[in-house]
């Protein structure tokens, strides 16, 4: 079995994220880009399937500009047996990105699509449901655990939901987005890095997979979330129930 | 670059052969391409290393630090993702990266913490005169088993009594009736002398003290489970405490002869050789260090408010960070250069020298600036850059101290005309200003030598036997 995993580049988790002065998006010019942790956390579990003998093959794909493909090779360097980059601009919604990956799914057939919940620039949280739709597949989102058993072509998923766990099993070939608790990603080790230099990267024009970028949703503005304001000091408990009462409206 | 006078002193073999090797490279230079690029794996190594420093060496340095404690852990992880073995040739089963690609990999180390970085570049250290000079059955055996079985090897040259003065000395082995050596002798301030495999050992095996330097010394291999080994406890250092140095006896050390390194004799020449090697690696390990401190300094000045503003609106403040920024980023092209070099197989001495020499003062610039950024909190150990400017200053030490370095650098510059020409003011700044007995220019592609040796208070310039034509000054 063949498992896909997609992956996207985003602004390093560790980068205080400003805006741009023309509140169109968030700024990503000199600033440090990494794989979307989800991501890694969806590569780390497709990549473990492999080691224990259930998966033959790992594909990484992504979609975006040029410097994706340098996300792409810490997959490959990670342990993804190839890759596979849809060159496209940046910032395409979610829908549009579905499309992309089923295309892709058709092209390369996998067993297993493995995604992120969701990338933490734009917190979405879409894309891996609507590629389910689009493939009729069924979909395991919020995975903290995933059990494959390859004989009767069954995954068990395991979700965080918030009375508890909630366990589902998929009928293959499935959809499964990743969350956080479900591995620790592994580290590309130097020997590794090196190794995927001679991995290839096959690219993919949106013609190719003849999807176009089309979408109905808009940006009208992004801006920073408000600064808090500094505290007062009342002078009586009475003071501050009315102001818990009448102004906070809590009690 | 370099102007080289046709022949002076009838020292004209040399001064040609020195402007054959200059003008080679000067061809390649204007001819080739110059890019700033790095390479997608350079980038690769680069995350990785940075990955490691941010999760595995930055949470832990400061406790390694109060503790006085080598990181075992850590370094088995590090072990683990390669870094040990990064600049193994692949043939021994290492991953044969260039210099400039160990450098890279250093720089991120080193901003995590550079007593734990000094760890990997002794190991490099030790490394260095054996991929560079040993035998093939040597190296199959020595570097082969630290890729295999990850362990890591001491560079053991530096005595109590004897630092830069390398051809002072006085641990001896001596010829036993089989070939093989008897070793005694007591080595200082040695990294990783707690935790190694093996170590590489200078040792006088002329015993005549007017044997020449370039003669009186042999390179040899020591397995660390020799019997006769002592290893000290270890040292509490001003700085760098995540690395393991410390003192180590010889008695009656048996060494097979196959562990010489290179030839009987040619000790002195194998282990300077290293420096080559070396010095780029201990000036991306100063880079680290000056970035973490213009971070860290920066961050605060964010963060801190003064008269009713945060610190960095201070033009005060600016500059002084602006001026690390600016020392960071030229200190760091020139140990890319230095590295670059070696890896074109050209010499890098003299480039090598100045990465080192320059770097090591811009972190401990950067560090002591940083200090002043932060203030009072600067000088508390709840805030990182104390220990900054601590582990800094031993960049000032070790692998040649700033000032041997810049003597290096004089020489080959031939800022006095020429790297032979030791009639003027060079030499007379050798012997006033240094305690430096004897110098050897080294070139390790040939072989061939040029040494100076203290004769009283003049200087004497012994010429090899192959420049039997050449006349001595």
């Amino acid at each position: 079995m063949k498992i896909m995993v997609a992956i996207k580049r985003v602004v390093d988790y560790a980068v205080k994220i400003r805006v741009k002065p023309d509140k169109s998006g968030v700024e990503t010019k000199n600033v440090k880009m990494s794989m979307n942790p989800f991501c890694e956390i969806a590569l780390e579990e497709a990549l473990r399937i492999k080691e224990s003998g259930l998966a033959s093959e790992v594909v990484a794909v992504s979609v975006g500009p040029a410097q994706f493909s340098e996300t792409l090779r810490t997959g490959l360097a990670m342990g993804a047996d190839r890759a596979i980059h849809v060159e496209a601009p940046e910032n395409i919604y979610p829908l549009t990105i579905a499309k992309i990956l089923k295309a892709l799914v058709d092209v390369e057939k996998p067993g297993l699509l493995f995604l992120g919940k969701q990338a933490i620039d734009n917190d979405q949280n879409q894309t891996g449901q609507m590629v389910a739709g689009l493939l009729k597949w069924p979909q395991g989102t919020f995975a903290s655990k995933v059990v494959l058993d390859k004989e009767k072509q069954v995954a068990t998923v395991d979700r965080e939901v918030d009375g508890g766990i909630e366990t589902l099993c998929l009928d293959l070939p499935a959809v499964i987005t990743t969350d956080l608790r479900l591995n620790q990603p592994r580290y590309a080790t130097l020997p590794n890095i090196m190794k995927a230099k001679s991995k290839p990267i096959k690219k993919f024009t949106l013609k190719d997979l003849n999807v176009e970028i089309k979408s109905d949703l808009e940006v009208v503005e992004v801006t920073e979330p408000p600064k808090r304001k500094s505290g007062v000091i009342l002078s009586s408990v009475d003071e501050l129930i009315d102001k818990l009462k009448n102004e906070a409206r809590v009690i | 670059m370099l102007r080289l006078p046709k022949n002076i002193n009838g020292l004209s073999k040399i001064s040609k052969c020195f402007n054959n090797s200059i003008i080679k490279s000067s061809v390649h230079t204007v001819n080739g391409p110059l890019s700033f690029n790095l390479t997608s794996e350079q980038k690769e190594l680069i995350e990785t290393a940075k990955k490691f420093s941010r999760e595995v060496i930055i949470p832990n340095a400061k406790k390694w630090d109060l503790n006085n404690e080598y990181p075992v852990e850590a370094h088995k992880k590090a072990h683990e993702l390669g870094f040990f073995v990064a600049g193994v040739p692949t043939e021994y089963g290492g991953l044969g990266l260039s210099l400039l690609d160990c450098c890279l990999i250093g720089e991120e180390l080193s901003y995590g913490c550079t007593g734990f970085s000094t760890s990997m570049l002794a190991n490099e250290l030790a490394l260095g005169p054996v991929k560079l000079f040993a035998s093939e059955e040597l190296k199959k055996k020595y570097l082969g088993r630290n890729a295999a079985e990850s362990v890591i090897a001491a560079y053991a040259v530096t005595e109590p009594g004897t630092g830069s003065n390398v051809a002072g000395i006085t641990t001896k082995a001596v010829k036993d009736n089989d070939g093989n050596f008897i070793l005694n002798g007591q080595k200082m301030w040695i990294s990783n002398a707690g935790q190694c495999n093996w170590f590489f050992v200078l040792a006088r095996t002329n015993l005549d003290p007017k044997a020449p330097a370039s003669k009186a010394f042999t390179a040899f291999v020591v397995d660390r489970d020799t019997p006769g080994i002592i290893i000290g406890r270890k040292e509490l250092n001003m700085g760098q405490r995540a690395s393991d140095t410390r003192g180590v006896t010889f008695e009656d050390v048996k060494i097979p002869k196959e562990n010489i390194v290179n030839a009987e004799g040619n000790g002195f020449k194998v282990a300077m050789g290293a420096f080559d090697f070396s010095r780029p690696i201990v000036a991306c390990g100063a880079v680290g260090l000056a970035q973490r401190a213009f971070d860290e300094a920066t961050k605060y000045s964010l963060e801190r408010k003064a008269f009713g503003q945060e610190i960095s609106k201070f033009q005060a403040i600016q500059f002084i960070l602006a001026d690390m920024a600016i020392n960071i980023e030229t200190a760091r092209l020139i140990y890319y250069k230095a590295a670059w070099e070696f890896d074109q197989g050209r010499r890098n001495t003299y480039y090598a020298s100045i990465a080192k020499c320059y770097a090591s003062d811009v972190a401990n610039k950067c560090a002591a600036d940083a200090v002043q950024v932060f203030g009072g909190a600067g000088f508390n150990s709840e805030y990182p850059v104390e220990k900054l400017m601590r582990d800094a200053k031993i960049f000032h030490i070790y692998e040649g101290p700033e000032q041997w370095t810049k003597l290096f650098a004089m020489e080959i510059t031939g800022n006095k005309q020429s790297p032979v020409d030791f009639n003027d003011e060079c030499c007379q700044f050798l012997t006033k200003d240094s305690e430096v007995s004897s110098l050897v220019l080294d070139y390790p592609e040939n072989f061939e030598s040029l040494e100076l040796t203290n004769v009283g208070l003049s200087w004497k310039v012994e010429i090899p036997t192959h420049y039997a034509n050449a006349t001595s000054i």
